[in-house]
């Protein structure tokens, strides 16, 4: 008996206690990030138009706000649902659907329940897309990082993109200062100035922006290096966290990704190495080591697509959304780990940018195998022998996103090191 | 004094074997069982996400059977589920824990949409599939026979070989699809639009009648062949098979390979008539569901069709509400454990009954 009172006691006291440890765990103010208003901030939307009652919107996402790259398309399908009023029976999600005939299945069931138009977030949701759209020629069909729609013809299909690659030329740029900081310090030597980047695939999406992060940095640091590791996974936390690890332990001193989990940012903040994050903001986990986040936000698209729907006019094939129009944002920076004048220096190149003062793809800027560039022929219309088709270099620059949305730039410049390219 | 009565009392409950209970009675808990786990997800629903009891339920079922498209896709999910379950069944039944079912199927779908992808249109689209088919068939049940033969001869667990075969077939498509796609590096193959099955009234009969026959097929298999019983014996007991001269190692052996077989037979199916394309995530994890189907269904064929309907039932139903309700998809799986709990819960009660201990006022006596 006494050891019953005595156990039931010892629980009593496990269980205070942890309410009392709940109770307070108030953060501890010097373990939290303090972030400087944005120098690419969202755009405020209006609505401009009338809705019918009956309309409705589905979105096809690939997984659930557990990813950052979904979680990015529920916030801003939010933002516009509260925008325009819709109400819950108006804005239908189907998450969780892979790249098979399940996004085709999913598709077909949002037109039963009365969807005008229907968007899907990830590159292999595409084919099924397409099959949908051939089959409801009255449903306008929408999808984001495809390629096909300004060669497959039909009217109701359609590609969008945004140009991410001036959001990470711009977080580049961050990452450049925080490196010259370094120099300046006694830190580390101008010749040891090596930046890490965790990848993806060998993909034109991500090979267009870690060159992009990449020029950015150079722009304001001009001995930058950088070694480029790929996971072969889209999401894989700990292939990400073991990639930034092999990176850091080969002397990078900062570090960027593209790649959807925290692996990266969390391995940067155990071993205090500053961290340029991707599709969403890091700062609460890593409020020590975050200097600045781009991504892309798709309200803008959102509200073009619903807008054209409830208008009766046409979406374009291939929407390809202005960086100072909303569709590429930053976050704020992170005054405990970023450079001094960051900020005022990012709003600076953001103003050039818009400006066409400069170009992130100048040819003036980089080399290929020693060389500058003067012609490239980009796979801009999709075959299935990936033939080079298009030429986009003119003016002495790169012209990404401008023949398609979805990014084509995938051209392996001098200073950036693949450490595994079979990916 | 004390130590010898802790020596004989008994605990305080223990678990007994119920002597045979009428089948309208077990029917009768099992009905009682789901009807519990309703009210109980009803309850939760209304707590947690603030939901109707009444719309939470007529939710669950038209996510399945709430227009006649979810119905044949409700009938379609329950035949791919339904194959790959017949697929593991054969082997289990030996007590061969084949956890391989998902690499298996997966090896089946890259042989066929491989064969798709380099024959393209070289070919007449009959015996395109044909090929397809055989590649698919004979690349599940390698990757069956693999484990098998070094159970067979060396003794080795089976369970973790089958479930490593998983990783390789995973990372094999994997490498497929990077050698595929290595000009855009996106890994993503799309439609192959080469070698798929004719459409029968629509793109599903086709595949829910062959997977019909294929039930009846393997019932009779197990139950009315010399092969079937041999399955049976060894499962048993293995000494009793060796006694009446059974060459063990091949039962394994040739089990295994049938099982790996349907395997690949059901990731044929999956490629041919549904996707015409691969990605690591074509099977998502049915490999594994299969077991559950299979172990509900306590590895009869015929039950299975209602065990793997059960389950797409629940899965459809979940995400119907993680949209009605627009709440995260943490929360329908949060159902769909429960209602499974209960069903495994009550075949517990239905086999076993608890009994709490007879007192002794001597101790001693009662051991």
């Amino acid at each position: 008996m006494f050891k019953k009172l005595l156990s039931l006691a010892l629980v009593l006291i496990m269980v205070l206690a942890l309410g009392a440890g709940l109770a307070s765990c108030k953060k501890d103010p010097d373990a939290e990030a303090t972030l400087t208003e944005s120098p690419l901030p969202a755009v405020e939307l209006q609505k401009d138009f009338d809705i019918p009652s009956d309309f409705k919107v589905g979105f096809i996402l690939l997984h659930d706000e557990l990813s950052t790259y979904d979680l990015n398309f529920i916030n801003a399908v939010n933002n516009v649902k509260t925008v325009l009023g819709l109400t819950d029976e108006q804005v239908i999600f189907k998450k969780n659907i892979p790249e098979s005939n399940d996004c085709y299945e999913a598709a077909a069931d949002l037109v039963d329940a009365g969807c005008k138009v229907i968007f899907a977030d990830s590159f292999g949701h595409e084919s099924y897309m397409i099959k949908a759209a051939k089959e409801f020629t009255n449903v306008q069909f929408c999808h984001a990082t495809g390629t096909m729609a300004h060669t497959e013809n039909l009217a109701n299909f359609h590609n969008a993109f945004a140009p991410i690659y001036e959001g990470r030329y711009l977080a580049g740029v961050a990452a450049g200062l925080k490196l010259n900081e370094m120099i300046a310090e006694g830190k580390i030597t101008a010749d040891k100035a090596k930046m890490g980047y965790v990848g993806a695939f060998t993909y034109a999406e991500v090979i267009s922006g870690y060159t992009s992060f990449y020029l950015g940095a150079k722009s304001v640091c001009p001995t930058v290096t950088m070694d480029v590791q790929f996971t072969g996974s889209w999401y894989d936390e700990i292939k990400e966290k073991n990639a930034a690890n092999a990176l850091m332990d080969n002397g990078c001193v900062l570090i960027s990704q593209h790649a959807d989990s925290m692996g990266a940012p969390s391995a940067c903040e155990e071993r205090n190495v500053p961290n340029v994050s991707y599709n969403g903001s890091t700062a609460d986990a890593c409020p020590n080591t975050f200097i600045v986040s781009s991504k892309i936000d798709w309200s803008p698209y959102f509200l073009y697509m619903i807008k054209s729907v409830c208008q009766g006019t046409a979406i374009v094939d291939d929407w390809c959304g202005e960086a100072h129009e909303g569709s590429v944002v930053l976050t704020g920076i992170n005054e405990k780990a970023a450079a001094e004048g960051t900020l005022a220096k990012l709003k600076e190149v953001a103003g050039k940018l818009q400006n066409g003062e400069i170009h992130v793809f100048d040819t003036a800027t980089f080399t290929v195998g020693g060389q500058t560039l003067t012609s490239y022929l980009a796979d801009v219309n999709t075959d299935a022998a990936y033939t080079p088709d298009t030429e986009v270099i003119a003016d002495g620059y790169f012209h990404e996103s401008e023949f398609r949305s979805a990014p084509y730039f995938d051209i392996r410049i001098d200073g950036i090191t693949l450490l595994n390219a079979e990916y | 004094m004390q130590k010898h009565e802790k020596h004989t009392r008994d605990p305080r409950f223990h678990v007994v074997k119920r002597a045979g209970m009428s089948r309208g009675k077990a029917l009768l808990i099992r009905f009682l069982a789901i009807l519990a786990a309703l009210l109980l997800c009803s309850v939760l629903s209304t707590l947690l996400i603030g939901a109707n009891p009444l719309k939470f339920i007529s939710t669950l079922f038209s996510g399945s059977l709430g227009s006649s498209r979810r119905i044949w896709k409700f009938a379609k999910d329950s035949a791919v589920l339904l194959c790959i379950s017949l697929a593991v069944t054969p082997a289990f039944r030996m007590r061969f824990w084949n956890l391989g079912g998902e690499g298996q199927v997966l090896v089946g779908a890259l042989a066929s949409i491989a064969c798709a992808y380099y024959l393209r249109d070289s070919i007449p689209n009959a015996l395109l599939l044909l090929i397809m088919l055989v590649a698919a068939v004979l690349a599940g049940a390698f990757w069956g026979l693999f484990p098998a033969i070094c159970k067979a001869k060396w003794g080795t667990n089976e369970s973790l070989f089958t479930l490593m075969m998983n990783y390789v077939a995973t990372y094999l498509v994997a490498f497929a699809l990077m050698e595929w796609t290595k000009a855009d590096g996106s890994s993503t193959l799309g439609e192959v639009a080469f070698g798929h099955l004719p459409r029968l009234y629509n793109e599903y009969l086709l595949l829910i009648l062959v997977v019909l026959a294929l039930t009846v097929l393997v019932y009779i298999y197990l139950n009315y062949t010399k092969q079937g019983y041999e399955i049976s014996v060894v499962g048993e007991s293995e000494k009793t098979a060796r006694y009446i001269g059974i060459n063990v190692g091949r039962v394994i052996t040739r089990t295994v390979l049938v099982s790996g077989a349907i395997c690949g037979l059901a990731g044929f199916l999956i490629v041919a008539a549904l996707d015409h394309s691969i990605t690591t995530a074509t099977v998502g994890g049915l490999g594994f569901t299969a077991i559950m189907v299979s172990w509900l269904a306590k590895f009869n064929p015929l039950i299975m069709v209602g065990t793997s309907a059960l389950i797409i039932f629940l899965q459809q139903g979940g995400a119907e509400m993680s949209t009605i309700f627009n709440v995260s998809s943490a929360f329908p799986n949060i159902v769909v454990g429960i209602i499974l709990f209960f069903i495994i819960g009550c075949e517990f009660f239905i086999h076993y009954q608890i009994k709490s201990r007879v007192s002794h006022k001597k101790g001693g006596v009662g051991k």
